[in-house]
């Protein structure tokens, strides 16, 4: 690694010093300043979205270093990925604002972890090694469990906390075993050189174990059926924003790695894991979304539908084209705005601290807020994939993969999921529109209305005039779908 | 501009005029506005009407064409053009757009700007609809129309709204995902196949245009066209409804205020039956044949048992609403005697319902105003009180059930030509269901309007006021002018019917004895799909 190197680094390494700075604050005696905490997030964030960009433009050739290739490749996917998580930071940042101004928790601390948890997702999104991968992981699970029970005194954030860094300290486990059985029989980490021992083998039990270790791990990760159980539980339990962040930025990092992983590294042996992991996609799609229809609770049914939604993105991974590759790209930005607006608005309706989680809190809405009730309503329709929201788009890339790859079965599941996932989707609009409410309060802040309005013009553009994002989501992901040797309209 | 945008946005121009320029106590200015802009529509979608050449064929039936790049990283074009049946039933869809804003003056008293900013959303879905040549274009719209029903349903319906509203919303949207899925496979059969399951695709430049597909449907393979004709046929069959999809539509009519079963038994049924004309049909003829039997059974299951269950309602509403199950499998019978009579006869079936069935549910609806009961036990001898209801609703159920002189006999005789021309047996059955029809109707109306006036709360029920006679004179003379000279009418469908059979059988046109006129000889090139 040479001086030169430093610079493919540069965006993380302003993170890093960032959030170290972030955590030293308060030592040094200006405790106590929320506002401050949340400018100065935001100055760190915009540092490293501004390095990122000055990287992407002065990095000419990503290919030209290998050597540092062998780690960690800045390329326009993990440069995609990067700039979708700093904005869902950002947002997730001023979704804070509120709970942390309740003062009885340290917002340094709580923007510090934020920031490392960023640094995890950043370095997973660059991965190229399984090991920074790992770390990645680590970096970002650590900071995610120790954000779960950020309500110190309230068992239920201790609880989830607990459940979630259990199920998570096993996944890793599994996964870290994972990696160790394709390092056994290919003899390297990175994911270039095992797509290439790969191709020299016809068959081999202990690699079979490996990937389906490794895929077990991701599938936790991203909560997909039957690695799922701990999703509902720790949504529930976390401080609201932390479930926003687990829901939108952490799952959004997960199916990074996961397009990575599978598209780079396992290609080759597409056949002997796609059933696995098409079964595994039915079952989310399934579970998820018959299991959230009966929930009352707007954060265990938000949970539930992630576990769905991780199935619909699992589509983009076993069509293994070009198409599915987009679909996920496309759909990851897709979801993490529609998700981000709706814990918004239960952010909105929380009056003290578990209440406003109910969809009964949402009734009368559309009297008391109309503006918002309807920014909802697009957030809804678009978690459902109904057009003109973005998320059409997002399920048109993936049933399209699908369809193209032959999985017809697995397209008409889907396909019939998300029409069932509009049930409880349209709960919340009975709720807001058709029923008369309780006059509470609640309380519309600035930075609520900031993140609902970005979210709500976010939606909409994507889903009326999508043609940018999906250019720049083929140029992203073009490098990959090369390494995999998918050309644009052929599956394998 | 293209005239056709003009026509499709200019609803959804009024409702965002509402929505920023009108304060919601102001009810009456909403009102206006939403008919000012109702009436515009009309006048806009006139201009195609007289500017529409019946002659063209080929490439020149699509008319007022207006064709733009929309999303080209996915090869999608914002794509409009209309033949004869689009171009009749977008006149429909404008001039029931009329009837339904001015027929919930004082149905809707509640959050009205909602209304009415729902109600022009809905009718900018409906004929974007009718005007989409493009599959990616046609599916957004359709199902945008199903947000703005669902909340009319759902806010302004009777009692049991909200499972209506919802019933109503998951039926249609999971028959139009599986949809979507055909779609995508036939985008894939004209590009480059489904390798992994041995389909050769075309290699075609990748396209959503529809035109294109028809021209290429006949290339699919016949285990394919299977396939994607279940697809298109339940996203269709749902909304049409056919037999044993219809549960939706008794509770959503019933539920739903008189503008909304206005609008969905107008116009939103039809959707169901013009996406088989205009998609399943041409495109996928194998698909239609090896469905044939089937789509046959369920029309003449669905036109008897909609029949029979009319004659047991007790609800006027629920029985409109089933008799428009009845009603849609003649279209769909018609439709799939696959000659012209039976198309023809189909496609201004399709606009008859809309006219016979809207004035029912209006009429429905005027009483229902009055009255807040719609079981045929609490009515009789009405006929003594309101000689001019009286009078429009015998008119409206003799329309219904196809007297001659009346729009519903042309549609229904030439159906049956069509029918008896394929089938001598399902003509039969087709006959039952009018018998049936002319017994559930009359029946009622001799329940309701003949008697003694015995019940004490009838005596001072007022005869329709002035709005209402206008709104039901205008569907009158519609009724009357399509009754006596559907010869305007059939001329502007007859190409596209021409078109449709060509697609499915292209040899049909040769084997006709001679006392037809001998058929031009239709000549199909390669669409263009730029301009």
């Amino acid at each position: 690694m040479t001086w030169n190197d430093i610079i493919y680094l540069l965006p993380e390494i302003v993170l890093t010093i960032g959030a170290s700075v972030l955590l030293l604050v308060p030592v040094m005696g200006s405790r106590g300043a929320g506002l401050s905490a949340k400018w100065m997030m935001m100055a760190v964030l915009a540092a490293t979205a501004g390095s990122l960009i000055y990287c992407s433009h002065a990095v000419e050739n990503i290919e030209q270093s290998r050597q540092l290739q062998a780690m960690f490749a800045l390329d326009g996917f993990s440069i995609f990925f990067k700039l979708l998580f700093i904005a869902a930071i950002a947002m997730l940042v001023m979704l804070s604002e509120d709970f942390l101004a309740e003062g009885r928790y340290s917002p340094w601390e709580y923007y510090s972890l934020l920031g490392f948890a960023l640094c995890g997702m950043m370095f997973m999104a660059s991965g190229v090694h399984l090991i920074t991968i790992y770390i990645g992981l680590e970096l970002l699970s650590l900071s995610s469990y120790v954000l779960a029970g950020f309500y110190k005194s309230e068992l239920k954030s201790t609880e989830a906390a607990m459940k979630y860094f259990i199920l998570g300290a096993v996944s890793s486990a599994i996964l870290l075993y994972g990696i160790s059985l394709i390092y056994g029989v290919c003899g390297s980490l990175n994911l270039l050189d095992i797509a290439e021992a790969m191709s020299m083998i016809v068959t081999n039990d202990a690699l079979m174990f490996g990937i389906m270790l490794l895929g077990a791990g991701l599938c936790f990760k991203i909560a997909a059926v039957p690695f799922h159980v701990w999703t509902p539980d720790v949504y529930e339990g976390a401080p609201t924003p932390i479930a926003a962040f687990l829901s939108t930025g952490s799952k959004a990092a997960a199916f990074a790695i996961f397009a990575r992983i599978f598209y780079v590294g396992l290609h080759d042996f597409h056949l002997e894991w796609n059933y696995v992991l098409a079964t595994i996609s039915a079952l989310s799609m399934i579970l998820g979304n018959v299991a959230a229809l009966t929930q009352d609770n707007v954060k265990r049914m938000l949970g539930y539908s992630s576990i769905a939604h991780a199935g619909y993105i699992l589509l983009g991974v076993i069509s293994l084209n070009a198409l599915g590759l987009r679909g996920i790209l496309v759909y990851s930005v897709v979801y993490v705005f529609a998700n981000l607006g709706i814990w918004a608005t239960v952010l909105m309706l929380r009056r003290h601290q578990y209440a406003g989680e109910r969809v009964d809190d949402f009734e009368g809405l559309s009297h008391r807020a109309p503006l918002w009730a309807f920014a909802m309503i697009i957030f809804l329709l678009s978690l459902g994939g109904i057009p003109p929201t973005a998320g059409f788009i997002g399920k048109y890339f993936l049933f399209a993969a699908a369809v193209q790859a032959g999985f017809g079965w697995l397209a008409v599941i889907a396909v019939l999921m998300s029409a069932v996932s509009m049930f409880y989707y349209l709960r919340i609009v009975v709720a807001m529109y058709l029923r008369e409410g309780i006059e509470a309060e609640f309380a519309i802040t600035t930075s609520l209305k900031v993140v609902a309005g970005v979210c709500l013009i976010v939606t909409l553009a994507l889903g009326i005039l999508p043609s940018r994002m999906i250019d720049q989501v083929v140029a992203s992901s073009s490098q990959i779908a090369a390494h995999a040797a998918l050309t644009p309209h052929a599956g394998r | 501009m293209g005239i056709l945008n003009i026509v499709t946005y200019i609803p959804l121009i009024g409702a965002i005029v509402i929505l920023f320029f009108l304060r919601k106590e102001n009810g009456k200015a909403i009102r206006y506005t939403a008919t000012l802009f109702a009436v515009v529509d009309f006048v806009a979608s006139l201009y195609l009407w007289f500017n529409f050449d019946p002659k063209g064929t080929g490439n020149a039936m699509w008319q007022f064409r207006y064709v733009r790049e929309w999303i080209p990283s996915l090869h999608v074009q914002y794509d409009f053009g209309i033949d004869g049946i689009s171009l009749l039933l977008i006149l429909l869809t404008t001039f029931m757009g009329i009837i339904a804003v001015v027929s919930s003056y004082q149905a809707i008293d509640h959050r009205q700007k909602e209304y009415y900013i729902l109600l022009l959303l809905l009718q900018t879905g409906m004929i974007g609809t009718f005007c989409a040549l493009d599959f990616f274009l046609f599916y957004v719209f359709w199902e945008i129309m199903l947000v703005p029903m669902y909340f009319i349903i759902g806010i302004w319906g009777g009692p049991r709204k909200l499972y209506a509203a919802i019933k109503f919303f998951i039926y249609t949207l999971s028959g139009s995902v599986v949809m979507l899925l055909s779609i995508l496979a036939l985008y894939f059969f004209n590009d480059d196949g489904i390798p992994f399951l041995n389909i050769k695709g075309l290699g075609n430049a990748p396209t959503f245009s529809v035109l294109q597909y028809h021209n290429i449907g006949h290339l699919i393979p016949p285990t394919l066209q299977f396939w994607i004709f279940l697809g298109f046929f339940l996203g269709f069959a749902i909304k049409v409804p056919m037999f044993p999809f219809h549960t939706w539509l008794p509770d959503a009519h019933v539920e739903a205020p008189t503008a909304g079963s206005i609008i969905l038994a107008a116009v939103l049924l039809k959707m169901g039956t013009y996406g088989f004309v205009r998609f399943a049909l041409p495109i996928l003829p194998d698909g239609t044949r090896q469905w044939l039997p089937w789509i046959v059974a369920l029309s003449i299951i669905g036109i008897i048992y909609g029949a029979l269950v009319s004659l047991v309602q007790k609800d006027m509403k629920k029985l409109v609403a089933y008799s428009s199950v009845s009603h849609l499998g003649f279209v769909m019978l018609g439709m799939f005697a696959l000659n012209p009579m039976g198309l023809k006869g189909s496609v201004l079936q399709m606009i008859n319902h809309g006219i016979s069935t809207g004035a029912l549910f209006l009429l429905v609806g005027i009483i229902y105003e009055r009255r807040h009961t719609r079981m045929i036990a609490d009515y009789g001898g009405l006929a003594r009180q309101m000689p001019v209801y009286a009078t429009l609703f015998l008119i409206a159920a003799l329309s219904s059930m196809g007297l001659p002189a009346l729009n519903g006999f042309v549609g229904e005789f030439t159906i049956l030509l069509g029918v008896a021309n394929r089938s001598i047996v399902w003509a039969s059955f087709a006959a039952i269901g009018i018998v049936l029809g002319a017994a559930y109707l009359l029946w009622l109306y001799q329940r309701v309007f003949w008697g003694p006036l015995d019940n004490p709360a009838n005596k001072n029920v007022p005869d329709v006021t002035r709005r209402e006679l206008g709104l039901l004179l205008a569907l009158v003379v519609l009724m009357v002018w399509i009754g006596i000279k559907p010869a305007v009418f059939f001329d502007i469908i007859e190409e596209p019917v021409r078109y449709v059979v060509i697609k499915v059988d292209p040899a049909y046109f040769d084997k006709q004895p001679l006392t037809y006129p001998p058929a031009a000889p239709v000549v199909v090139t390669a669409v263009e799909t730029t301009r």
